[in-house]
């Protein structure tokens, strides 16, 4: 038999989906209205020209653009090493504290973004390191590593420790063990920690706005192009883009992770 | 003639606890060697000290005459099949076997015949296309002996590797082993805690216990004349008695072993001989098991558990009986 949930619980679910996803379409909207100056409802026409003047006429977008994928892309790079090291250390290791330690990881991710911007903020004045484009990456790297560590620790796991030294036994060296071994196995988990970190340093606002200098990253021009007024529309079609940049890679990555699961149970 | 492993005083350390305490033990060529003893007796630590996983504390420890201590396992001639079997699950039966002389540089095409010849070998011709998941326990146990043996060790190191077979599986492949070793000539190092595996596979057992060697030699030896009551006991099941008791019954005045089936209980029309020690004892408990039947008798205080044929008498507990057990069925040992 199957049970059927009350008219009360369907529409209360309903209105939940709306709250969630009604605002996201505005934006698609927006991103097609004829009314540069404001919002308004309905819009009063419609046109692809945002489009052709965000790609031809607005050379204000690519430095931000090319900004955020430079940030994002080193912070990943360093979160994929340092997470994956971090990873195997805590992963094979048994001491006292490992626990509390493991935490320590973890923690950027849980702490409010903006006491992580305060404190790396504060932490790059007491070292006198100009602000710049090392220390948006340096603070997008702190949360981007979490990501990638946690993603890894998962499939450290499940690897049977004894196949490292059967590996070495079978007389492969560290590097050789490493390269043919290790990391097949945690391939996936890399590919979805890496797309997670990615996504998450693309559109970042609270800590970049503490550890930028002059610069702006695409989520902050953003911002500042609400503030003042100019072809509004073209705003929504960076949305659009940054949608599009940050929704697939952590779609992918859990599809990865979710066959990563299956395949991995089944191997052991 | 070298020897396959020589241990010189090796000592292991795991902060305090000495898992391998002064271990000096020769392990000749192409010989099938068990260690044996409980869990936590240094056996494995000692098969991991061979393979290269642990590295002693002091002494030394060569392998086919030269020394190995402080090398790392890739570099010794020496390969071990893991309890677990440690298949690399993303990788086909075929690839796993061939891991070995891929790391070496073994061209493809002359390490995929290589790896088949392997798994023709422990019965497996025709899956070098499956994948380790795919395979039962036995199988992949076959899968990790023919990964070891296809980069030809001079050693090889087997860590308990029936343990997680059934009882029916486990006796086939103790016959396979010991005909596999046999036909190979390989030196076989085989780690256990099963006493019956160990007398029925090795030709040489090293009885393991608290980190020492307490006795070593050939299977029949350890079972006929174990020097300690831990031997006794652990190998077999064993009536220990007493100085005391001994000697009140014509034994020597030291502490002896007495195997269950060398007791022999009299009936009404029987007498002593002249070449048997006899005692009087109350039957306690009657275990009837099949073939045999155990029967524990009290003498005097002194427990002795007896092994007799399962139908040879007719016995009831409570029933005081005397009992008889050949002269040069005692084994004095050295200590209890």
């Amino acid at each position: 038999m199957r049970s059927e949930a009350g008219w009360g619980l369907k529409l209360g679910a309903a209105a939940g989906l709306m709250f969630l996803h009604l605002p996201l379409l505005l934006i698609f909207l927006y991103a097609f209205t004829t009314e540069e100056k404001s919002f308004q409802f309905p819009p009063p026409g419609l046109t692809t020209k945002w489009f052709a003047t965000a790609w031809f006429d607005r050379p204000d977008i690519w430095g931000p653009l090319y900004l955020s994928i430079k940030v994002a892309a080193i912070a990943t790079l360093l979160a994929l090493i340092f997470g994956t090291l971090a990873a195997a250390a805590l992963s094979r290791a048994k001491f006292y504290g490992k626990d509390s330690l493991s935490l320590l990881f973890i923690l950027p991710i849980a702490l409010p973004g903006i006491i992580t911007g305060i404190a790396l903020r504060s932490a790059f004045d007491i070292m006198n390191l100009p602000f710049s484009t090392w220390t948006i990456i340096l603070g997008h790297a702190t949360f981007c590593i979490v990501v990638v560590y946690n993603n890894v620790l998962a499939r450290f796991r499940r690897i049977n420790s004894n196949m490292v030294e059967a590996s070495m036994d079978l007389g492969a060296d560290g590097f050789q063990t490493f390269r043919f071994v290790v990391l097949p196995q945690i391939a996936s988990a890399l590919l979805a920690g890496g797309m997670l970190a990615f996504a998450l340093s693309f559109d970042e606002v609270i800590v970049t706005t503490f550890t930028a200098g002059q610069q702006s990253t695409l989520p902050i021009w953003m911002l500042q192009e609400l503030i003042r007024p100019r072809q509004r529309p073209v705003t929504n079609v960076v949305a659009i883009i940054v949608i599009a940049v940050t929704f697939i890679p952590i779609l992918c990555a859990y599809y990865l992770t979710r066959e990563g699961e299956h395949t991995g149970g089944g191997g052991r | 003639m070298t020897h396959a492993v020589s241990f010189q005083n090796v000592t292991r350390h795991f902060g305090k606890t000495r898992a391998v305490d002064d271990v000096t033990i020769d392990i000749a060529q192409g010989e099938f060697f068990a260690m044996l003893g409980p869990s936590g007796s240094g056996k494995t630590t000692c098969l991991r000290l061979i393979a290269g996983f642990e590295q002693p504390t002091s002494g030394t420890i060569s392998i086919f005459g030269e020394d190995a201590t402080g090398l790392p396992p890739y570099k010794r001639n020496v390969n071990t099949v893991f309890q677990d079997y440690a298949l690399f699950p993303h990788m086909t039966v075929g690839e796993n076997v061939a891991y070995g002389l891929m790391i070496k540089g073994v061209a493809r095409a002359d390490r995929e015949a290589s790896a088949k010849q392997a798994l023709d070998m422990v019965k497996l011709s025709g899956f070098d296309q499956r994948r380790p998941a795919q395979l039962s326990g036995g199988q992949r146990q076959r899968v990790a002996l023919a990964r070891a043996l296809v980069n030809e060790p001079k050693v090889l190191l087997l860590d308990e590797p029936l343990g997680a077979l059934d009882l029916k599986l486990r006796e086939q492949m103790q016959e396979e082993l010991k005909h596999l070793q046999r036909q190979l000539g390989i030196t076989f190092v085989f780690v256990t805690h099963d006493q019956g595996e160990a007398l029925s596979m090795a030709d040489r057992v090293a009885i393991f216990n608290e980190g020492k060697i307490v006795q070593a030699g050939p299977p029949s030896e350890i079972y006929e004349r174990p020097r300690s009551r831990f031997v006794a006991d652990f190998v077999g099941s064993s009536n220990v008695m007493s100085p005391e008791f001994s000697k009140s019954h014509g034994g020597p005045e030291a502490w002896v072993s007495l195997r269950p089936e060398k007791i022999n209980i009299l009936t009404g029309d029987q007498k002593v001989v002249s070449n048997q020690f006899n005692a009087e004892g109350r039957i306690t408990a009657i275990h009837y098991q099949g073939a045999m039947t155990r029967v524990v008798i009290d003498a005097k205080g002194t427990r002795l558990s007896a092994t007799l044929p399962a139908t040879s008498k007719a016995l009831a507990e409570g029933q005081t009986v005397r009992f008889i057990w050949a002269k040069d069925a005692i084994v004095e040992m050295e200590k209890a």
